[in-house]
């Protein structure tokens, strides 16, 4: 790797992040994407790439994690939005071009999008046990 | 699954959640030779003789959530699709070792894809893990290299996660960046 400048960005980096990461960790937004073979073969990965892409434009600090899978394939990709002293609400299906609205109605405007919150409007054919907790 | 990327970061997924605290991924196109070859090396906690040969099955996975286990059947069908092959060396404890070769020319190879995308992933992990990636091209006796280590990466931030935003765009444009210079050069 081109080492010394881009490490020494990084230092830089470093010496930024440090002075707001504790207020921030407390604070913060994160949003987890199911990345095990079903998260990939339906597209998970294009997913996370339009959230970063997303929070990116709009200048939203947010933690952005993956996890393997949890279970409900067929819900894939699965992207999870958990903030400070609010639900965690799970999206299903989330592609790519739902990104912008999820984030805009979600992280900006604070209202959840019900029509895509899994577990929130009951969905045909799933039985109680998957709701989220 | 549409590109070897998608796989790799599948067989990736499969390491960490073999509790790999280290992970090689090595991809080699040698255009010369007419080969892809690609490794994937953790020190997770391995498998015995059964479970290597079961997971050559779709209908087996180790995860309790649900019951088929299509990873690696998927990745092999690909490299014998391609004049290659898939071989897997585990050892109970110490890890595992992935190895699919395929002929880079063939018609129904898939192509490399997005490579970024798949480190990426593969970097949001919450996991502490160390990863090491190399992606070599050989063309015309020339032999080029985009590596990254995270060991590196983690000394100059210090406590600073990978996951932290700026952190993270940095990353994103590192890798971009490296793998677009190998492509052009």
């Amino acid at each position: 790797m081109p080492k010394l400048k881009s490490l020494d960005d990084l230092k830089r980096l470093r010496e930024e992040a440090q002075r707001e990461l504790t207020i921030r960790q407390q604070t913060t937004t994160k949003v987890t994407v199911g990345m095990g073979t079903c998260g990939i073969a339906a597209g998970a990965r294009e997913t996370m790439q339009a959230i970063l892409e997303e929070l990116k434009k709009r200048d939203i600090d947010a933690h952005v994690a993956t996890v393997g899978c949890i279970g409900m394939c067929s819900k894939e990709p699965l992207v999870d939005i958990e903030q400070a002293g609010q639900p965690r609400v799970t999206y299903a299906n989330v592609h790519p071009e739902m990104v912008g609205r999820i984030i805009e109605e979600h992280l900006v405007n604070g209202e959840v999008v019900d029509e895509w919150a899994f577990g929130r409007v009951p969905l045909a054919g799933i039985g109680t046990a998957s709701q989220p907790e | 699954m549409r590109e070897i990327s998608l796989h790799i970061l599948d067989v990736a997924e499969n390491a960490i959640e073999a509790g790999a605290r280290q992970l090689d991924l090595r991809l080699i196109e040698d255009l010369d030779a007419d080969r892809l070859a690609i490794t994937v090396t953790d020190d997770g906690r391995g498998m015995d003789r059964d479970t290597l040969y079961q997971i050559q099955d779709p209908f087996f996975t180790t995860r309790t959530t649900r019951h088929v286990g299509l990873g690696i059947p998927l990745f092999a069908a690909t490299a014998e699709r391609c004049a290659g092959a898939l071989n897997i060396d585990s050892t109970p404890g110490k890890g595992t070792r992935l190895e699919a070769t395929l002929q880079h020319s063939h018609i129904d190879r898939p192509p490399v894809g997005d490579m970024p995308g798949t480190l990426l992933c593969i970097l949001m992990r919450e996991q502490d893990l160390a990863l090491t990636y190399r992606h070599t091209l050989i063309a015309h006796g020339t032999k080029r290299t985009f590596e990254l280590d995270t060991v590196q990466i983690r000394q100059a931030l210090g406590d600073v996660p990978l996951s932290y935003p700026d952190v993270r765009e940095w990353l994103r444009e590192f890798i971009a960046e490296g793998e677009e210079q190998l492509k052009e050069a």
